[in-house]
């Protein structure tokens, strides 16, 4: 693996390798566990695939009771765990440890309610994001988070990373739409937060596990909010000859009072790539190009549209096109969505970043982005949430040529520093994992550091879940747990009070 | 007896590390607005952050505003509303409920209790609009987390861990959130005359319609008069808000007005009085009757409120209106409490919780005013408190006695 140092294997733990096989064989049944090593080698990454481990062993449950009783079992004798669902983590959340068991989530595949008139499902963690809009599309509902992944990626995953996807500032994160939690501790408790209720009792313990990358414990029942499906949506392709048009587009668009279904930008180098791919209709001539949709009533959206077009042309538009139909809609999407796969065609290889900037920022970010570019030799193309400011850049690099991954990954990592620079985030969606781990400290002090650790200490003591990810190091939580105070020494004797 | 009265940050983290030195619990209050709500504290020393204020970074385009913690609600909504714009999650204002003048409480104490309003159904409460702290733990120690973006995952969201925590984990010194743009026009739409249980299907169809109905309620005959000055007076009145830009909320009263046909004569309420109406409903205006009878409030399934009410009734005096479309439920006891009644009835129902936000000090010192957690549960909440504030100095015995 390049460059990245993962926690040293436990020899104990690798030596009791059979025991821990027959341990979980005897909790998990029939074919629920995997040793062989041909057959662990399709849990040997997640989709950050230029880093591979095979697992201790893979476990497969199929119930809580059977989670709950492995949990136990490896926090009794001491044995790593990683969490994965689908795995399809851009961030190395699943990728194994060698001496860690891998608990695949795959079998909690049912939908288990469907509740119309309070608007939930409760499903299993294995269900896919858009398995849940499939099995309530027919009454008119849909499950708004979308990250990219949705025909694959599964809920409790989306609960581990917080998935957004383009709809975000309209309709939130998963974050915002999850209800309820069924989980299992490290220790194999069994814990529910929330329900069918709307807001959660006590310590926000639902918004902590949201995006704890498998660190705190494993979601096995996820309650989630439906919505109606908006009657029309519409949208509209807006061409720039700067990205600074751009980007004051978007802000006089929200300072109207609009905010739009979906807002997305992409750079020059992006739009080539998808046009040369899709053949979208995308305007060559111009520096950025806007697709901006407008969904609700075909009232609303009609007036918005009109909004914004005008909106559009004051900023200094070259191109402004809007879909006269549901055809035209997704040919202006088919681009969007197929950048990932049209830079693929011109670069063997491409690493996609995740950064999150305020929305200002982006011509200074994009500015510097270039000087990068020319610093490292590599080509850089742009997709951008910039509704929310999450920005894609995919960095292109030929993994044949010695040394130009980790080029490249230098060069992902300096887009990132500048990212938190200008006041934004290492990651706006993909998760810290393994990928960003080491970066944590260009955004966080070690006292900002060590308080998240002890979240963790609270959930998981012994740090069995998902250790590597996340922190660039995990101090125990005995040491972390100290308080240094010195009875009659007060510290400030001179401080005024009142 | 000490009370601090910071005015920097680093006066804040002095306080608490003097009050850790001297292992002395302190009571963490902003404009002391909701003093009365939740366990009563027996401390000594008090934190008053109502001298460390002042908008901190307000970028309308960004959709974001910071404030320090003593901040003034009053303050920020002011200055939203100058542009257009307004925390979409409605904070609630407990002044009336609790006897106080209406219009106090700070932006901590926001966070802290969590605030929302009715529409919250779509829109989450405090939480889910809330992007980064700057927060001083019970170790006496600065941290931050989040951010000034909406869309962040990087390490674990303790914004989201302070909100609802009492000032029991540490004191926010300065929040962000997200705002959005404040609606440019809204109309209610009043069915008259339903029964409880039909008002719950009638707020069902219209919530589950394309309709984009904001908020949902129901005022059963004997609330229906306490708004509006007496405006609804004589008949149960189901509530929806619609909001949005002025074509699209005609459009979709037509539409609502043909699908709830059935239900009876529906009419509108718009604009300012619309206003006013969901404002009351949302601080509890009914039962703010200047008395310490017993309200709860109550968070379940909302199909299943009316069955919870239905059920209380036939044992005990209680006057009820629900939120939420029936998510949200305030009930006003006209003796005790109830509390066994009310917690059993709300597990049989569905599950929720139900907090005791009005009563005499000595029933709130007594009885546990937050919904009591299952054991895991409760130790798992014991646990962070420990770790963020392992001497159990600040607001100790606030959410749970001994915690």
């Amino acid at each position: 693996m390049a460059g990245l140092l993962m926690p040293k294997a436990d020899n104990a733990t690798m030596s009791r390798r059979a025991e821990i096989v027959a341990a979980l064989q005897a909790i998990v049944p029939g074919e629920g566990v995997v040793d062989v090593t041909n057959e662990m080698r399709a849990f040997e990454s997640d989709a950050l695939t230029a880093y591979r481990q095979l697992p201790l062993v893979v476990v497969l449950p199929q119930t809580v009771a059977q989670v709950s009783r492995v949990l136990k079992y490896c926090y009794e004798n001491n044995v790593k765990v990683v969490p994965r669902g689908s795995g399809t983590s851009l961030s190395g959340g699943a990728l194994p440890l060698e001496d860690a068991v891998l608990l695949v989530l795959s079998r909690f595949n049912r939908i288990l309610e469907i509740d119309y008139p309070n608007r939930v499902a409760v499903v299993q963690p294995g269900v896919t994001n858009l398995g849940i809009t499939k099995a309530v599309e027919h009454e008119g509902f849909y499950y708004a988070p979308d990250p990219s992944s949705q025909i694959a990626c599964s809920i409790g995953g989306n609960v581990a990373e917080n998935s957004g996807g383009v709809h975000c500032l309209k309709y939130g994160l998963t974050a915002n739409n999850v209800l309820g939690l069924e989980m299992v501790l490290i220790t194999g408790e069994v814990v529910r937060l929330g329900g069918k209720h709307l807001d959660s009792e006590g310590y926000d313990l639902l918004g902590l596990m949201t995006g704890s990358e498998g660190l705190l414990g494993v979601v096995t029942e996820v309650t989630v909010r439906i919505l109606k499906k908006p009657t029309s949506a519409r949208a509209l392709m807006v061409g720039f000859p700067t990205s600074e048009e751009a980007g004051q587009c978007v802000a006089d668009v929200i300072a109207a009072g609009i905010i739009p279904g979906g807002m997305e930008m992409m750079d020059r180098p992006a739009i080539h790539a998808a046009e040369d791919f899709v053949h979208a209709g995308y305007p060559l001539d111009v520096e950025a190009l806007l697709i901006i949709e407008l969904d609700g009533p075909v009232v609303e959206v009609d007036h918005l549209i009109s909004m914004v077009e005008t909106i559009g042309r004051k900023n200094g538009a070259t191109t402004c096109v809007v879909s006269q139909s549901e055809e035209e809609r997704m040919a202006f999407w088919a681009g969007r969505k197929a950048a990932f796969p049209a830079v693929g065609r011109i670069s063997p290889d491409y690493l996609c970043m995740d950064g999150t900037i305020p929305r200002k920022e982006l011509p200074k970010v994009l500015a510097g982005m270039r000087e990068l570019s020319e610093k490292y030799g590599l080509r850089v193309a742009n997709v951008f949430h910039a509704g929310d400011g999450n920005l894609h850049p995919l960095i292109l690099y030929d993994a044949n040529i010695p040394e130009e991954l980790h080029k490249a990954e230098d060069f992902g990592a300096d887009i990132l520093r500048l990212c938190v620079k200008v006041g934004g985030v290492l990651t706006g969606e993909h998760g810290v994992g393994v990928e960003k781990r080491d970066l944590m400290p260009e955004m966080f002090n070690e006292t900002d550091l060590k308080q998240q650790i002890r979240v963790k200490c609270a959930f998981d003591d012994k740090h069995l879940l998902n250790p590597g990810k996340v922190f660039p190091q995990l101090h125990r939580c005995a040491e972390l747990g100290r308080m240094h105070v010195h009875h009659g020494q007060v510290p400030f004797p001179d401080i005024p009070r009142f | 007896m000490t009370t601090f009265n910071p005015h920097a940050e680093g006066e804040i983290v002095e306080a608490v590390q003097w009050a850790v030195a001297e292992q002395a619990p302190v009571e963490i209050v902003g404009q002391g607005s909701k003093r009365d709500l939740g366990r009563p504290l027996q401390t000594e020393h008090t934190i008053m952050l109502s001298g460390y204020s002042g908008v901190t970074l307000y970028e309308p385009d960004e959709l974001v505003l910071g404030a320090r913690a003593g901040t003034p609600i009053a303050e920020l909504e002011a200055l939203l509303a100058a542009n257009g714009q307004a925390f979409q999650f409605e904070p609630m204002d407990y002044g009336p409920l609790l006897g106080k003048l209406a219009g106090q409480g700070s932006l901590g104490g926001l966070l802290a209790t969590n605030l929302c309003g009715p529409r919250s159904l779509k829109s989450g409460s405090a939480r889910d609009h809330v992007l980064g702290v700057r927060v001083v733990s019970g170790r006496g120690e600065l941290f931050k987390s989040g951010g000034r973006v909406v869309k962040n995952v990087t390490g674990y969201d303790l914004s989201k861990g302070m909100a609802n925590s009492w000032g029991t984990l540490g004191i926010a010194t300065e929040i962000t959130f997200k705002v959005l743009p404040a609606p440019e026009t809204e109309t209610t739409l009043v069915i008259r005359g339903l029964a409880d249980d039909e008002a719950g299907r009638a707020m069902a169809i219209a919530m589950g319609s394309s309709g984009e109905v904001a908020s949902a309620a129901h005022l059963p005959i004997n609330v229906a008069g306490r708004v509006l000055d007496g405006a609804l007076n004589g008949e149960a009145s189901t509530v929806l808000r619609l909001e949005g830009f002025a074509p699209s909320v005609a459009d979709r009263v037509a539409m609502l007005k043909g699908l709830l046909a059935s239900a009876g004569t529906i009419d509108t309420i718009s604009g300012e009085r619309s206003r006013k109406l969901w404002q009351e409903i949302r601080d509890v205006v009914p039962f703010a009757d200047g008395t310490e009878r017993p309200v709860w409030r109550v968070s379940m399934v909302p199909m299943e409120a009316y069955k919870l009410v239905a059920s209380l009734r036939m044992g005990a005096a209680v006057d009820a209106y629900y939120d939420w479309q029936g998510g949200l439920v305030w009930l006003r006891m006209e003796g005790e409490p109830e509390a066994e009644a009310v917690r059993a009835l709300v597990r049989k129902y569905g599950g929720g919780h139900a907090t005791l936000v009005r009563a005499p000090t000595s029933i709130r010192a007594a009885l546990p005013v937050f919904e009591p957690q299952p054991a895991s549960l409760a130790a798992l909440s014991k646990r962070l408190k420990q770790q963020f504030d392992p001497s159990g100095i600040l607001n100790p015995g606030r959410m749970v006695a001994g915690v």
